[in-house]
């Protein structure tokens, strides 16, 4: 329903099962595999995807450290990888890097090893860190 | 090669190359915003599903599809007599069919085609197609397809077997070094076959057009090969096709074939005159495969008194599966890239690939060039024990010197594998830790080497340059890149635009890259063979050059200087010695631009000639070649059999990195799958039935199981690469296996010659071990032990 009839086509289809992680968006605030959710389920909640999460023509922290840090490369799994790094990082400002690897480990990336993908999760949260500390 | 594209130094600092510029495309990646081929529509747009064969191997008697094209919202139902013409990627192995001809060779194989309004219309009409089958004799093991067999797979296997090809090399004189040798050791392994797993199926749109013209849109890493086959399959000649590549979501050589699907598609695209999408589900990616062969070889290594190799025999078998694909290659290739990076004075080869029905084998990263390492690295590490020699001992003394020859006449430019060596070894505090850490833990090393770019195209007649490169610049002062390389994740869209922009002097924004639409594009050859760092940048940096050359005349005009005394840099053209005289890189354009409109530039490059003379002599000769040296350490759960890596120290030579940060995450992502190969990947057959196609059951390494990876980058730049750079794309793979086997070995004292190491192979060899031996315990240290800090200087034979 996302890709087809709203014409969101930023979440991926890329296993059909819940394991690729490729799919995932925010419901209600909470990373859910979109492929898994029947749109009934999510009649009067809140889907956020990756459109919806940076003002037009900006980046969310999170999307700004993917691009510095090298975190995407093919990028067909980035969007997945991003939905569940901002939901954490609202609930985990100041993360260690085994609470980050445990946090993405629904998603999968054939690409980057993961090493830059944490590298971005981490260099985010600090960037949030310091925005937050400069905007109180 | 002239000298302007040789590695020569640039006047001026470089700006753009060497820099970790981020892709030119991550902003498009990150927002979602980035196109790939399931995310375009077009009006009118029908649904395309194949029907696929649940028989391995089977006469197909008849197909009767009356009632299926009777079911409302079904536009085509297409059977595989409408366009018998047979395919392949390599023009001399032609054997696969858009669709099933008279027989279906393996479980997944597609049959019949329909387009429809939607994907549940399409299942209606699969329900109602009548297909009467004639099982034939399935063959699922090489061993038995190498034999003389009762029914041949194709008509063109080999005398009256199943064997697609089979490669004979001796160089030398291999007998008689064997029985010089004051050591040897021989070494048998097997290897799982293992796929891709790209995150994004495959995906294709066609749309035929009134004026006869068709329109391709496919998830490929090799827009002109499926140009190719598209053209010879539908009879269509090549300038009425049009192929257009978006982004791709990762290829790994899984995309590196022209597919039925893609034909098949095109086909209901010309038979509905309707555009039509197919879009596979993930177990269609596993039955469509063209992963690393299921592999059996045996290496045997000589050495003389003084430590010196002097034979390598090697023997492999390969479970092709029912198609050649890229396979007459693969087989060369087990053989000819197990030598470097040594020297060896004398060297034999066998190897077979057999038909079987599985479902097709084919390339894939470090194509050819991983599982025969993994049994030469492994067997020098036993050799060094059986000497009582380090292991990195025993390599610094055997490795092929840079500007040398192997005996098979592979031309070797640059090499810095002994500077991976050292620096990997240092790193990793080697010394303090070889057969010195507790038992269960450890630490291995190993080496590995590949080709830049295959120095053969696939097709060589007419012979036309591996790529070319088109620039265009109008008055607006863009400059468009036009070029047919495909960038498929790896970043060759960002490369294109480092060279551009280095070489004319002017930031990544002017810059735009057209990239890949085969109407505007010159030809690029795809993205396989690590070839298009090395091929694309060459053809780019020359075709900025000669733009340069005309802005610079340009700027000569308006300046009155020399040309020879003018510098491009910082978005100008100005006087190398007074850099305050100038003109902007717009001025010098509309000068440039006067009475002859837009500017235009060109550039190709084609390697050299080279390799020997002999049968197969062109397999595995590239321009350059990449070297590396991987430490890995790793911690066993005795208990459970479970391995954890805990660090890889990187020793990598790439000649000049161009974008570092895209280096470092080629070799981080080849450790992931190197490991996933190691450890825990693998298509289970039973029989000729794939029993895993999908990603729950098919494991690739997480997030939390990866180690930590400390990358070095220590080569030297290349005389012919752009800048100095070679390939790595792949070659970062291969080490990595061996690194981890041999720090098992180290680990526990045992050698693991069957892939993957899954926790159960771990617990039932040590229970072996114990069993035999009484109790676990560490191998020996050896005798000799490295120099430590600084390292020893052998010199190279």
């Amino acid at each position: 329903m996302l890709r087809e009839d709203l014409g969101l086509t930023g979440s991926k289809r890329g296993c059909d099962l819940g394991t690729c992680g490729c799919c995932t968006v925010l419901l209600d605030g909470v990373p859910t595999l979109s492929c898994l959710t029947l749109a009934k389920l999510a009649e009067g909640r809140e889907i956020t995807t990756i459109e919806g999460i940076a003002p037009p023509g900006g980046l969310h922290p999170v999307q700004k450290a993917f691009v510095e840090k090298g975190a995407t490369q093919c990028g067909f799994c980035t969007p997945g990888f991003i939905m569940t790094a901002v939901a954490f990082l609202r609930d985990h400002p100041s993360p260690t890097r085994e609470e980050i690897s445990r946090a993405v480990s629904g998603n999968l990336c054939r690409c980057t090893g993961y090493v830059k993908i944490l590298d971005a999760i981490e260099a985010a949260s600090r960037a949030m860190a310091r925005e937050g500390a400069s905007s109180a | 090669m002239t000298p302007a594209a040789s590695g020569e130094a640039p006047a001026v600092p470089h700006r753009l190359i060497g820099a970790r510029v981020p892709l030119v495309d991550a902003s498009l990646k990150v927002t979602g915003r980035a196109e790939y081929t399931d995310d375009l529509r077009r009006p009118n747009l029908l649904v395309g599903r194949i029907l696929k064969s649940v028989h391995p191997h089977a006469r197909i008697r008849k197909i009767d599809v009356t009632e299926a094209r009777k079911v409302p919202g079904v536009a085509a139902v297409l059977t595989g007599d409408r366009y018998p013409r047979t395919f392949g990627v390599l023009p001399m192995t032609h054997d696969e069919t858009a669709l099933a001809v008279d027989r279906v060779r393996y479980i997944g194989e597609g049959v019949v085609a329909v387009a429809a309004v939607d994907e549940e219309t399409c299942e209606r009409a699969f329900a109602r197609i009548r297909v009467e089958y004639e099982p034939l004799p399935v063959y699922d093991d090489p061993k038995v397809s190498r034999n003389p067999v009762a029914v041949k797979i194709h008509e063109r296997a080999l005398r009256d077997t199943n064997l697609q090809k089979e490669v004979f090399q001796h160089f030398g004189d291999l007998p008689g070094a064997w029985r010089a040798a004051a050591h040897s050791v021989r070494v048998s392994a097997r290897y799982a076959g293992v796929t891709h797993a790209f995150t994004e199926p495959h995906a294709v749109l066609a749309e035929y057009s009134p004026d006869g013209r068709l329109t391709v849109w496919s998830a490929t890493q090799v827009p002109h090969y499926l140009h190719r086959a598209l053209s010879e399959v539908l009879d269509l000649p090549m300038h009425r096709i049009r192929v257009i590549k978006p982004e791709v979501g990762g290829g790994f050589g899984g995309k590196s074939d022209p597919f039925p699907h893609e034909i098949a598609c095109a086909a209901l695209a010309m038979e509905t005159g309707r555009p039509v999408k197919i879009v596979f589900d993930r177990d269609d990616v596993f039955y469509t495969n063209h992963g690393r062969h299921p592999t059996w070889n045996t290496v045997g290594i000589a050495a003389d008194a003084l430590g010196r190799f002097t034979a390598l025999d090697v023997e492999a078998l390969l479970d092709g599966g029912a198609w050649s694909s890229f396979g007459t290659v693969t087989t060369y290739y087990n053989g000819v890239l197990a030598m470097g990076p040594y020297q060896f004075p004398n060297f034999r080869y066998h190897g077979a690939r057999a038909y079987t029905n599985h479902p097709p084998s084919g390339a894939m990263r470090a194509h050819g060039g991983t599982n025969i390492r993994y049994s030469v690295e492994v067997a020098v590490d036993m050799l060094a024990e059986e000497m009582g020699w380090d292991p990195t001992e025993l390599r610094l003394r055997n490795f092929l010197p840079p500007h040398s020859t192997t005996v098979n006449e592979f031309r070797i430019t640059s090499n810095s594998v002994r500077q991976c060596l050292l620096a990997a070894r240092e790193r990793s505090g080697w010394r303090e830790k070889f057969r010195a850490l507790p038992y269960g833990q450890g630490i291995g090393i190993a080496c590995g080497f590949y080709i830049s770019g295959s120095n053969s195209p696939i097709h060589f007649t007419p012979k036309f340059p591996q790529c070319t490169v088109h620039l265009k610049v109008d008055m607006d002062g863009g400059v468009t890149v036009h070029c047919g390389a495909a960038d498929i994740g790896q970043g060759s869209k960002t490369i294109l635009a480092q060279v551009v922009g280095e070489v004319l002097g002017i930031p990544l924004d002017r810059i735009r890259i057209a990239a890949v639409d085969s109407d505007t594009a010159p030809i690029d050859i795809g993205s396989y063979s690590s070839r298009v760092t090395f091929m694309m940048g060459n053809a780019a940096k020359r075709a900025a050059e000669d733009l340069r050359r005309q802005l610079v005349q340009a700027a000569s005009d308006l300046t009155g200087y020399a040309r020879e005394s003018l510098e491009c840099g910082g978005d100008r053209i100005y006087v190398r010695h007074r850099p305050q005289v100038g003109v902007s890189f717009l001025e010098a354009v509309h000068r440039a631009m006067e009475h002859t409109g837009a500017l235009h530039a060109s550039g190709s490059y084609e390697s050299a000639p080279m390799g020997g003379t002999f049968k197969g002599a062109r397999a595995g000769t590239a321009p350059a070649y990449s070297f590396s040296a991987y430490a890995a350490e790793v911690e066993v759960d005795v208990e459970t059999g479970f391995v954890r890596v805990r660090k890889v120290w990187a020793g990598f030579d790439c000649g000049r990195p161009l974008n570092p940060q895209s280096v470092e995450g080629q070799i981080e992502g080849s450790i992931h799958m190197g490991l996933g190969q190691l450890l825990s990947e693998s298509l289970n057959y039973r029989g000729p039935r794939l029993m895993n196609p999908s990603l729950l059951d098919y494991k690739i390494v997480m997030p939390q199981d990866m180690p930590e990876v400390e990358c070095l980058l220590v080569g030297e730049d290349d005389p012919e690469g752009p800048f100095g750079a070679k390939e790595a794309g792949e070659g970062p793979l291969i080490p990595v296996l061996p690194a981890v086997g041999n720090a098992l070995y180290d680990a526990l004292g045992v050698r693991f010659l069957d892939l993957p190491i899954t926790p159960d192979k771990v617990l039932r060899a040590l229970e072996e071990k114990e069993r035999r031996e009484g109790r676990l315990s560490k191998p020996a240290p050896p005798a000799v032990m490295p120099v430590p800090a600084g390292g020893t200087d052998h010199a190279p034979r």
